[in-house]
């Protein structure tokens, strides 16, 4: 229960802070997407199950507020998290590559597949400058943000485990 | 025996996720299916949304703002009395301009009465909102007002800051508003040039955007070259979602199309895309229905 409400306030700020702060924060008309972030982590650090819920209720905010179609980036925020998950049997909190790589690498991920679904089909033909003017700016971006944003996200986690850790003790006792 | 157990378990819990997973995605295909088919678009779940996100992003930006009004406190002295010249100027201009169009409003109010028309470009109603947020992704160009549905705001109404065109509302939520701008990638929006009365389609596009602060439009049909660079383009009377006489932006650049027939181009938009924070909704929709039926019953004898 705990775990949820953490879970729940961190979304609310993070979703917060990407509409309001950031979006006055950008840098040649790029903002940094937090939401990805924690998607990313939450599916690394507790697998795929919780990945895939806050990918869900992550994506399902975006569609609300900015999206086209209720749905669209709630699939793609899920499946974000739910693949993310698969990787959580390789996660050490200490070594933060494999962090970086998985955040980055569905930053890039998940844009491609805007870029296809939302652009592509509407004749929007120029790949290359899209991918040099939004996706790799985003992903330097995205990346700077995840080595403050990560820590803090794995400092909580550790301290949300721990925390289960000592209740499930005393339970057994 | 305890081993085996826990193995079977994890089987069937990861069996269960991957059924979790694909029921999700039915549930999201069901949601976009019915948002493409049938308009429907969130319902109660943008109702509890609202009332959650709104009154904090509403907070932020009244922070920020005034955090940014406290930094202009520091502008210097100098850079005030340059723009208060400039201005000045510029009051002295339009006084003049002011001036000549008065006389001529009252022409034109003379030439109305004679052939007994009414007022062609009524003063709309309109509504102040703020923006208190922005498109999360860096794809499209949509924002988010502390006005709605509770302020009687609708689908369909447009939006316009200082003397320009912002863009339309596409959804509203009980205490807020979603507004697709036409700089945004997959605005078409159907204008006319005004000093040939030519129509044309104005689109959003991303690219140009990004690079040179202009949009495209299409479709001009200009065999004789009459519409030159610095054109003003507004609104158009044959548009179905917005008010004629809206003013978009000033033609930048043309181009002849390579079936020789049309032209295309770029136009700036007069609006300043980057620091809007405070837009008007303009509160009456455009009714074609409404429109094409009283003038049949005027055509009607």
């Amino acid at each position: 229960m705990r775990r949820r409400i953490v879970t729940g306030i961190i979304i609310i700020i993070c979703f917060l802070l990407q509409t309001t702060v950031f979006q006055n924060l950008t840098f040649a008309n790029i903002a940094p997407n937090l939401l990805m972030i924690v998607v990313s982590s939450f599916g690394f650090m507790r697998g795929r199950k919780s990945g895939m819920f806050v990918g869900f209720i992550c994506g399902l905010l975006v569609d609300i507020f900015c999206g086209f179609y209720l749905g669209i980036y709630a699939l793609i925020y899920m499946y974000v998290g739910f693949i993310n998950g698969i990787f959580q049997k390789k996660f050490y909190p200490d070594d933060i590559k494999l962090p970086m790589l998985l955040i980055g690498s569905s930053d890039i991920a998940a844009n491609l597949v805007v870029y296809f679904v939302m652009f592509l089909f509407r004749r929007r033909f120029d790949f290359l400058y899209y991918l040099k003017s939004i996706i790799l700016p985003e992903f330097v971006y995205t990346m700077v943000i995840t080595i403050f944003l990560y820590i803090i996200l794995l400092k909580i986690n550790q301290k949300l485990e721990a925390s289960e850790k000592r209740r499930a003790k005393k339970f057994e006792l | 025996m305890s081993r085996f157990r826990s193995r079977s378990r994890n089987k069937k819990k990861q069996i269960s996720t991957k059924y979790l997973l694909f029921i999700m995605t039915f549930v999201c295909l069901v949601f976009i299916v019915l948002g493409l088919t049938l308009n429907i678009s969130g319902g109660p779940l943008k109702t509890i949304a609202g009332y959650v996100f709104v009154p904090m992003q509403r907070g932020i930006n009244l922070a920020g703002n005034n955090l940014s009004l406290k930094m202009n406190d520091f502008r210097t002295l100098s850079e005030v009395l340059e723009e208060n010249a400039r201005l000045q100027e510029q009051v002295d201009e339009l006084t003049v301009e002011l001036t000549t169009l008065k006389l001529e409003r009252y022409e034109l109010e003379n030439y109305r009465e004679l052939f007994e028309l009414n007022e062609k470009y009524p003063s709309y109603e309109k509504v102040a909102a703020n923006v208190i947020a922005k498109d999360t992704s860096n794809w499209f160009d949509t924002f988010t007002v502390d006005r709605g549905k509770n302020d009687s705001i609708t689908v369909g109404m447009n939006v316009i800051a200082g003397s320009g065109l912002v863009g339309i509302v596409t959804d509203v939520g009980p205490n807020y508003a979603k507004i697709r701008s036409i700089i945004d990638d997959s605005c078409k929006v159907s204008a006319m040039v005004t000093s040939t009365q030519d129509n044309i389609i104005v689109n959003g596009n991303l690219q140009t955007m990004n690079v040179n602060g202009v949009i495209t439009f299409s479709g001009l049909r200009d065999e004789d070259n009459l519409v030159h660079i610095g054109d003003q383009v507004v609104t158009s009377y044959v548009s179905d979602q917005y008010q004629q006489g809206i003013l978009i932006g000033y033609i930048s650049s043309i181009e002849a199309d390579s079936n020789d027939l049309t032209k295309s181009g770029t136009i700036t938009p007069v609006v300043d895309f980057e620091h809007i924070e405070e837009v008007l909704i303009i509160t009456d929709v455009k009714d074609v229905d409404k429109l094409l039926s009283e003038e049949e019953e005027a055509s009607l004898p």
